[in-house]
């Protein structure tokens, strides 16, 4: 760690991983409920503990983006961060709105209630007083790192993890606006639902995927800014429109239909890219950099967001597909897929490279932690294809059939069964991971002969930093 | 992607004269593309998302020849002609433009990328009169499925030109050789885009 305020981020990993040990225990227990639906359902509904499961799962995403940059923005540009104070007050807003959230929801309290009260739009269901602690906390991140970044060097890095944020940060303001029509309110919730996720965070993550690999490939960073550019170009072209995709059947007019089907099928491009774009690196890369475990979860990374964004995005993406599966399982197949591949493993991957600095040691319990990549990416990629099979069978059953939805919930058991099973898998995956990097071994690890060998010989050869 | 070569000639025009090697020879080196690189990432997503859109305009034609035919009939195919020359001399002009760029003739450029400007500007009256008959007769994006595609495509199309005429403007006044030809490079996507539309939409 070359700068003091970097530490900052470990404060931000903390509580992002304690928010994602929430989020798959939520995942778990709603994963019963599909295979005993009565479970819990006098005091745990099954709508709010989703909504925590998606909220924590948003929450705990964009605080590990927080972390990241503060982590990789001082040794881009090469200063402390303008005010250390400034972000840890953010990151406190950022705790009271999200404890707020948790306990408004789960004892239904000022139920109605214009400022305190939920608001009961999927993923904006934030009280609207939590809401404005986001805007404030967002705009405290973004003066402190843009103060950074303006004050020292701008790199290409720097440059879309800000365009990135900054996008994040204004679409946001599409939360407040909540008009009467149904249509257009889902219109405008799109702005922040899909232009997150497959517009700036896909910035965000093309950038610290760049960092990553400039970090552990050694590859120049000419070589590694080139194709940065390029990917955030492909992300805004395809993803932009692509927000289409949403528009099929909720009232807008029908060339939304052919819009969102052709850009949002481009939206493969990007993912495909960034895949490419992460071995290419590893090939050209002369560093043979001893975090293992950082390198498994930035090629994980990239591979699984490319299948599950790209291959199952693109599944259902055509209106013509979509107009039978729309809300199938083969939804919650792509959602699952995507979130863990594409910003789930990417920040665990930053986290992983940068705990051993941030925590002044070497690269510890890389067994542990790769064994949790294969737990939790396992058991992530099971579950993807178990609700595949389910939302097949449920679209021919539903769709085509014209069976009834209840009807067809009971002949998809076994799938959920399997789900369920998969689901603990990931959870104790999290946990293994939390656990490789919170509770290492402190025990320095010698290098072996071959390791020793290297090092003497391989001027390229970093030892752990 | 058999249209891809057709944007060659284009950049080929621009190869440098021998005394302007010395001047140029950084912008762009044998064997790299001439202009910005994300320039050819825009035109390359381009002209996959106008050959998917013809491609899905040609599919769904397919189920109904009969009503796409008495749908196209509406069109302007005597204005879409014109445009066809007007948007082509215009590529001429830009193409121009990048080889006087690349001379150090900025008052030549100049000249010579206000006409294809304009040019752009006739294209999008002559557009505009079109969508407007149509309009004045009924006919929106939801009155038959041939209409959805003929104004996405060209209202797309349309759109692109309008972005072009700015960039235009914007790379003459910087003047640069590698922003004139970036500037042209897109316009010539326009061009090429049309060329396509032309005979698919209007013609077929």
């Amino acid at each position: 760690m070359k700068y003091q305020t970097q530490k900052i981020a470990l404060g931000y990993f903390a509580v992002a991983l304690a928010l994602f040990a929430v989020q798959v225990s939520m995942g778990l227990i709603l994963g019963w409920t599909y295979v005993s639906p009565n479970f819990l359902s006098d005091i745990l509904p099954f709508n709010i503990g989703r909504m925590l499961h998606t909220n924590s799962l948003v929450v705990w995403l964009l605080l590990g983006f927080f972390g990241a940059a503060y982590y990789l923005v001082p040794e881009e540009s090469e200063r402390e961060i303008h005010s250390p104070t400034l972000a840890w007050l953010q990151l406190a807003i950022f705790v009271l709105g999200t404890a707020g959230v948790v306990v408004t929801y789960l004892f239904n309290l000022f139920d109605g209630s214009w400022l305190m009260g939920n608001e009961g739009r999927e993923f904006l269901e934030q009280p609207r007083w939590v809401k404005v602690g986001i805007v404030v906390a967002a705009l405290i991140f973004l003066y402190n790192i843009t103060m950074t970044v303006l004050a020292g060097k701008k790199t290409a890095i720097t440059n879309i993890l800000l365009l990135g944020l900054w996008a994040l940060a204004l679409l946001f303001l599409f939360a407040f606006y909540n008009p009467g029509n149904l249509a257009l309110d889902k219109m405008y919730w799109w702005y922040v639902v899909h232009l997150w996720v497959e517009g700036t965070w896909e910035l965000v993550m093309a950038s610290i995927l760049a960092f990553l690999m400039l970090k552990l490939t050694g590859v120049d960073r000419e070589v590694v800014e080139k194709w940065l550019y390029v990917i955030a170009a492909l992300a805004l072209f395809s993803g932009i429109l692509g927000t289409g995709h949403h528009y099929f059947w909720i009232g807008t007019p029908g060339y939304w239909q052919w819009i969102g089907s052709i850009f949002s099928s481009f939206e493969v491009v990007p993912f495909f890219t960034m895949m490419s774009f992460a071995f290419v690196m590893v090939w050209k890369g002369r560093r043979d950099h001893p975090n293992k475990a950082a390198l498994l979860w930035s090629l994980g990374c990239a591979t699984l967001a490319f299948f599950g964004a790209g291959v199952w995005g693109f599944l259902h993406t055509l209106h013509g597909v979509n107009y039978y599966t729309h809300g199938t399982q083969i939804t919650a197949a792509h959602g699952h897929l995507a979130f863990y591949g594409a910003y789930v493993c990417l920040n665990l991957a930053i986290i992983t490279y940068a705990m051993p600095h941030l925590r002044g040691r070497d690269p510890y319990n890389q067994v542990l932690n790769m064994a949790s990549f294969w737990l939790m990416s396992g058991g992530v990629v099971f579950m993807t294809f178990t609700l595949t099979f389910a939302g097949t069978v449920q679209t021919h059953l539903q769709r085509v059939n014209g069976e009834y939805f209840m009807d067809v919930q009971d002949q998809l058991w076994i799938f959920y069964a399997m789900r369920f099973g998969s689901g603990v898998a990931v959870v104790l995956g999290a946990l293994l991971f939390i656990y490789s990097v919170a509770f290492p071994r402190r025990e320095v690890v010698t290098p072996g002969p071959l390791e020793s060998g290297r090092l003497e010989h391989d001027p390229d050869h970093v030892a752990a930093e | 992607m058999s249209d891809a070569p057709r944007s060659l000639p284009a950049s080929s025009q621009t190869v440098p004269t021998r005394e302007e090697e010395t001047k140029s020879h950084d912008e762009h080196p044998p064997g790299q593309l001439p202009g910005e690189l994300l320039m050819w990432v825009l035109i390359l997503s381009e002209i996959a998302v106008f050959g998917a859109g013809l491609l899905a305009f040609l599919s769904v034609r397919l189920t109904d020849p009969q009503g796409f035919a008495e749908a196209q009939a509406h069109l302007h195919r005597t204005g879409a002609a014109a445009n066809t020359i007007v948007l082509v001399t215009s590529g001429w002009l830009a193409a121009l433009a990048t080889r006087a760029a690349e001379a150090g003739q900025t008052r030549r450029l100049r000249l010579l990328l206000v006409p294809a400007i304009l040019l752009g500007a006739v294209f999008l009256v002559l557009k505009g009169s079109e969508y407007a008959d149509l309009f004045a007769q009924g006919i929106g994006t939801e009155t038959h499925a041939f209409y959805t595609f003929s104004f996405l495509l060209t209202g797309f199309h349309a759109a692109h030109v309008l972005a072009g005429m700015v960039l235009l403007a914007v790379v003459g006044w910087l003047g640069t050789p590698k922003a004139v030809e970036t500037g042209a490079a897109f316009w010539h996507m326009v061009d090429l885009v049309w060329v396509l539309l032309f005979p698919v939409v209007y013609l077929l």
